[in-house]
């Protein structure tokens, strides 16, 4: 069934009683060309893109819960492609690319707005490096603008200027970055994966993998023993239990980071505003709540909650750029388990099993990559190759000492 | 989350900063022939457990002494506290 203004005024004319489930609930097969395993964003993008790109459709998306559990359902929907270095900023450059023609390509109103992002700074320094950052941007194709602080004022009247510790100088904004409604991400995929004859099993957890002299052949689930010639793995915070099965450690850790909703308001933020200073993030949901986060809690965690020292950090950053925020009331909060790698960039490759493949260490920012990580996943499931853009993110890149660290911070995840 | 200092009885855990798993007390022999595959292992790659994780937590905002915290990273239950320190001499570490 495909969707348009037409189909929903013909349904709303006759009882709406023409709608249709938006995938189905197929029984697994015994064999598939290739299995996903997690049915997240990037699964499922994962599994759309080898439909719809690369023409493969005998291929399984498992997931443990339902789709939309787990992070994909839990992201703060911020989009953007303010990075910096070469093996990263091409690749979410390439993820904006495909957010802006997300919804002709799978017909699904995912509600991608692109309000704009702003970072803000609040020293000269700080001003130099986003100089350098915004010209970084503009290199791979992006769009970055700076702006002085008439400029800020102007879109954002509402801020703490002149704060006597963090005064606001002035920042750097990417007007093509915004928010997209991330259920409908996943909804979308599934629907569009699932309609080109890909089955995506929920509540269909993998308790191990079939790997016979370094081949992996399959994976034993809860819902029985399933073969695949190839095997590719992106369960996001779960990556070290999930690929533990197979013998691997990984270079990454699980954490926890909270975000936070207030009460509905009136359209007050025009886009989505970061603090230079310290940790805070800021957009408005159509629904008129203030969406809000900040620093992951620090420590080792599979439990999707979090502590209030982080909470009281996040609040202090936001009382400290928009004093008015402490006026809304919190109406919600939750935490989603970060698979956080060593040097803050994420890893799409073959690992040394032949036929399983890792998507994995998206730290906090795996939603705004959610399309490029499904286009290059499928790319390389499809070719055994990687993409040109997702061709520095590989397993392998600590022992050949080629990190990518944005932050510069070293092999600790809790300062990434 | 409360931590249980040996020294000090039980403390806010926003007094402490973590730095992760508890491996990395055992750094490797720089002399030995397979120095920089051991030096990978231990400074990239972690278990990363779900259940019990023994780990590493500094007193920043008190005596400043190391721990070693063992802690459930699913239900954020802590069962042992112990020095740093007394670990690394049980394992040989360290005078």
């Amino acid at each position: 069934m495909r969707y348009s203004a037409w189909k929903i005024f013909w349904e709303g004319m006759t009882g709406n009683r023409g709608w249709k489930p938006v995938w189905r609930e197929p029984e697994p097969k015994p064999e598939y060309d290739a299995i996903i395993v997690g049915g997240g964003g990037h699964g499922l993008a994962t599994a759309y893109y080898l439909a719809t790109v690369h023409g493969k459709t005998n291929i399984a998306v498992l997931e443990k819960g339902w789709i939309g559990s787990g992070n994909v359902g839990r992201n703060t929907t911020i989009i953007r492609s303010n990075y910096m270095l070469p093996g990263n900023e091409p690749f979410y450059e390439l993820s904006m690319k495909l957010w802006e023609g997300l919804e002709q390509d799978f017909n699904y109103n995912a509600m991608v707005s692109q309000r704009g992002i702003l970072n803000l700074f609040h020293s000269d320094p700080q001003r130099d490096a986003f100089v350098r950052r915004g010209n970084a941007m503009r290199l791979a194709g992006a769009d970055s603008v700076l702006l002085d602080q008439d400029g800020i004022r102007e879109m954002c009247p509402f801020l703490d200027f002149d704060n006597a510790r963090f005064p606001i100088k002035g920042g750097l904004a990417q007007p093509r970055g915004g928010t997209v409604r991330h259920d409908a991400v996943a909804w979308g995929y599934a629907r569009g994966a699932d309609q080109r004859g890909v089955d995506i099993i929920q509540n269909c957890e993998v308790t191990g993998f079939q790997i016979e002299n370094g081949v992996c052949t399959g994976v034993e689930t809860s819902r029985g023993a399933i073969r695949a010639k190839k095997v590719a793995v992106c369960v996001a915070g779960s990556s070290g239990r999930v690929m533990a099965k197979a013998g691997m450690r990984l270079p990454i850790e699980t954490h926890v980071l909270q975000a936070f909703v207030s009460e509905g308001l009136k359209p007050l933020i025009p886009g989505v505003i970061t603090f230079g200073a310290g940790h805070f993030y800021v957009s408005q949901s159509d629904k008129g709540g203030l969406v809000f986060g900040g620093d992951i809690d620090g420590y080792n965690t599979y439990a999707q909650r979090g502590n209030l020292p982080v909470v009281e950090d996040v609040c202090e950053g936001g009382m400290a750029i928009m004093p008015m925020i402490g006026r809304a009331r919190l109406l919600r909060m939750w935490g989603g388990v970060m698979d956080m790698s060593m040097d803050g960039s994420p890893f799409i490759d073959k690992t040394h099993i032949d036929g399983l493949y890792f998507n994995g260490g998206w730290c906090y920012g795996g939603f705004k990559a959610t399309p490029a990580s499904g286009w290059c996943y499928a790319h390389l499931l499809a070719k055994d190759e990687p993409h040109p853009v997702a061709a520095a993110l590989r397993l392998d890149r600590f022992r050949r000492g080629a990190m990518i660290d944005e932050k510069g911070v070293g092999a600790q995840p809790n300062l990434h | 989350m409360i931590i249980n200092h040996p020294l000090l009885g039980p403390r806010d855990g926003a007094e402490f900063t973590c730095l992760g798993d508890a491996s990395l007390i055992n750094r490797p022999d720089w002399q030995s022939t397979d120095a920089d595959e051991q030096f990978y292992e231990y400074l990239y790659l972690r278990d990363n457990p779900a259940g019990m994780h023994r780990e590493l937590w500094y007193h920043e905002y008190g005596d400043r002494s190391w721990l070693v915290v063992t802690r459930d990273t699913l239900t954020h239950d802590i069962t042992k506290v112990e020095l740093a320190v007394d670990v690394a001499r049980r394992e040989g570490r360290g005078k």
